[in-house]
């Protein structure tokens, strides 16, 4: 990828000379006490903390909107392994390193002060990040972008250490290479049993698309075995599509047990390779996925973004938080409208942050958001489907689908359609990845 | 001067300095949605895949070819989904931004 000029980005983007107009941005959006402690010239610092496609976009996207802005992006850990791409890992389609990013990029080409070290507590009213380190970090504004958690104790017998048997790789790293050993030490014959999660959760595509990877990795390996979903939920993203692939390419090989059917998960057992469902019924399975209910993470609690839906209210035009001013926040674990979270949608809604910040700083109005997300799935190595959307502010403040766009790939695509699609998913993901991390 | 007067006055300068300034620092309807096209084309347009670049096609011809995508006249497996959901103003604003910028992907 060729390298961007910054100026001539920030030129392109509309933007004029930074300095001077942040200083009298500088008194306009710093209202409070950064303005009596932060001298009106200086560069207005935004901390972003979480370096996913959310915080490691947003920060790129601040700097080549604004050259002036003092950026720092806190992540704990040195590397970031995608979730999208993670579920080709399991179909034997991509090793993890393919999957793996660093922050050298933000680092070295946009003037990202990039920090590994872990947030312990945000001081709002001081505007101050406290880290594992000791040390701090002064903010004029931050944004958060810090994924998801899970509901551990929903699933009796479901806790951190029940994952490391039976795994739910739903943050991909160590978990998807233990789920990956697993499949691999799995005899020919045996039963891959996942837990599907209720909605909101990450990448709603993303469970139907991780059986259809097994199952192709079984097809190829282990032509005996069997897939059993259990779903919290009656149906599931591109549902027909998926069904409709599986027929083709993997028949009598993956049960989908809906809610209704007595699909929920309730209980486990890692000892003995047990779930218990809410029927009242009983699976056993040799590798055993559990993706449990999600939520904001405890560290955005903590600082009082979240609401009793366990997820972040925003303003869906800025993302600021309505709980908490001056902290912005993005990604998955925002609450925003109609919006899926996905790392595409983190992408957009990082880039749309970081307009409105900038915007902000300048004393202009931030721009109307217009967000897009595209979704790609495989369901074998060279059938591929996809789901789109386009998604405008509406009167009522929430992001909705504008009508007549967006939609899912047609159910009668032809096999040539499928197999650009395979090659676009895989596109895709060198181009989000670019985008955010390079 | 009453008071009303004074603040007429202090509004209408405030006012009129908003204004120009807004004209040199905001972002642009066409820069904003051109953005999420980025994900997939590549930064500015640049993109670093098989999907094409964006980064140098005359504003003309952009904005038709999204208007076809619009119009369902040009096949596409993905980007009629996209197109339709913009006005054709908003496709000419965006086809206007992404021909400003230099050719720097493939």
């Amino acid at each position: 990828m060729s390298k961007i000029s910054r100026r001539d980005f920030v030129k392109l983007m509309g933007a004029g000379g930074a300095l001077s107009a942040f200083g009298l941005a500088g008194c306009e959006t710093a209202p409070t006490k950064a303005s009596s402690t932060t001298p009106a010239k200086a560069a207005p610092r935004v901390v972003v903390v979480g370096g996913g496609f959310g915080g490691a976009t947003c920060a790129k996207y601040l700097r080549l909107y604004e050259p002036e802005l003092n950026i720092t992006l806190v992540e704990q850990n040195a590397n970031y392994v995608t979730c999208p791409g993670s579920n080709w890992m399991l179909g034997g389609l991509r090793k993890i390193e393919d999957l793996t990013q660093n922050y050298n990029a933000l680092r070295d080409k946009h003037g990202v002060n990039v920090v590994i070290d872990r947030v312990v507590g945000v001081d709002a009213g001081k505007r101050l990040v406290a880290l594992a380190s000791g040390k701090t970090l002064a903010y004029d504004r931050l944004v958060m972008s810090p994924g998801i958690d899970f509901r551990w104790g929903e699933i009796e017998g479901y806790d951190e250490g029940a994952s490391q048997l039976m795994p739910h790789a739903w943050k991909a790293g160590p978990q998807t290479v233990l789920l990956q050993k697993q499949l691999h030490a799995m005899p020919d014959g045996g039963t891959f049993i996942m837990a599907a999660p209720p909605m909101p959760f990450r990448c709603p595509p993303g469970p139907p698309e991780r059986a259809s990877m097994v199952a192709h990795y079984f097809k190829t390996h282990k032509p005996k075995s069997k897939i059993l979903i259990l779903d919290a939920k009656d149906n599931f993203s591109k549902q027909a599509l998926f069904m409709q692939a599986w027929e083709q390419f993997y028949p009598g090989m993956i049960e989908w047990v809906p809610a209704t059917g007595g699909g929920k998960v309730v209980r486990v057992d890692p000892k003995t390779g047990t779930v218990y469902t809410a029927n009242g019924s009983s699976e056993k399975g040799e590798v055993i996925n559990i993706i449990p209910a999600q939520r904001a993470p405890t560290l955005a609690a903590n600082a009082g973004l979240v609401n009793d839906s366990g997820w972040c209210p925003v303003n869906q035009s800025t993302f600021e938080s309505t709980r908490v001013p001056n902290v912005h926040v993005i990604g998955d674990s925002s609450n925003a409208g109609a919006v899926p979270k996905s790392g595409h949608t983190a992408n957009n809604i990082a880039k749309m942050t970081a307009a409105a910040i900038v915007s902000l700083f300048r004393g202009v109005p931030p721009p109307q958001p217009s967000h897009v997300n595209t979704c790609y799935s495989l369901v074998s190595p060279d059938y591929g489907i996809s789901i789109a959307a386009v998604y405008r502010l509406g009167e009522d403040g929430q992001l909705q689908g504008v009508k007549g766009a967006g939609g899912l790939s047609p159910e009668n695509a032809s096999a040539q359609q499928r197999s650009q699609e395979a090659g676009y998913a895989a596109a895709w993901h060198k181009g989000i990845v670019a985008d955010s991390f390079g | 001067m009453n008071r009303i007067h004074i603040a007429a006055c202090c509004a209408a300068g405030l006012a009129f300095f908003s204004m120009s300034a807004a004209s040199a620092q905001t972002i642009s309807r066409g820069a904003v949605i051109a953005s999420t096209c980025f994900t997939c084309h590549g930064t500015l347009g640049s993109s670093p895949s098989d999907i094409p670049s964006i980064d140098y096609i005359p504003a003309e011809r952009m904005a038709q070819t999204l208007k076809a995508y619009k119009a369902g006249t040009r096949y596409s497996t993905v980007m009629g989904r996209h197109a339709s959901g913009y006005s054709d103003e908003e496709i000419v604003e965006t086809a206007n931004y992404l021909a400003s910028l230099q050719k720097k992907g493939k």
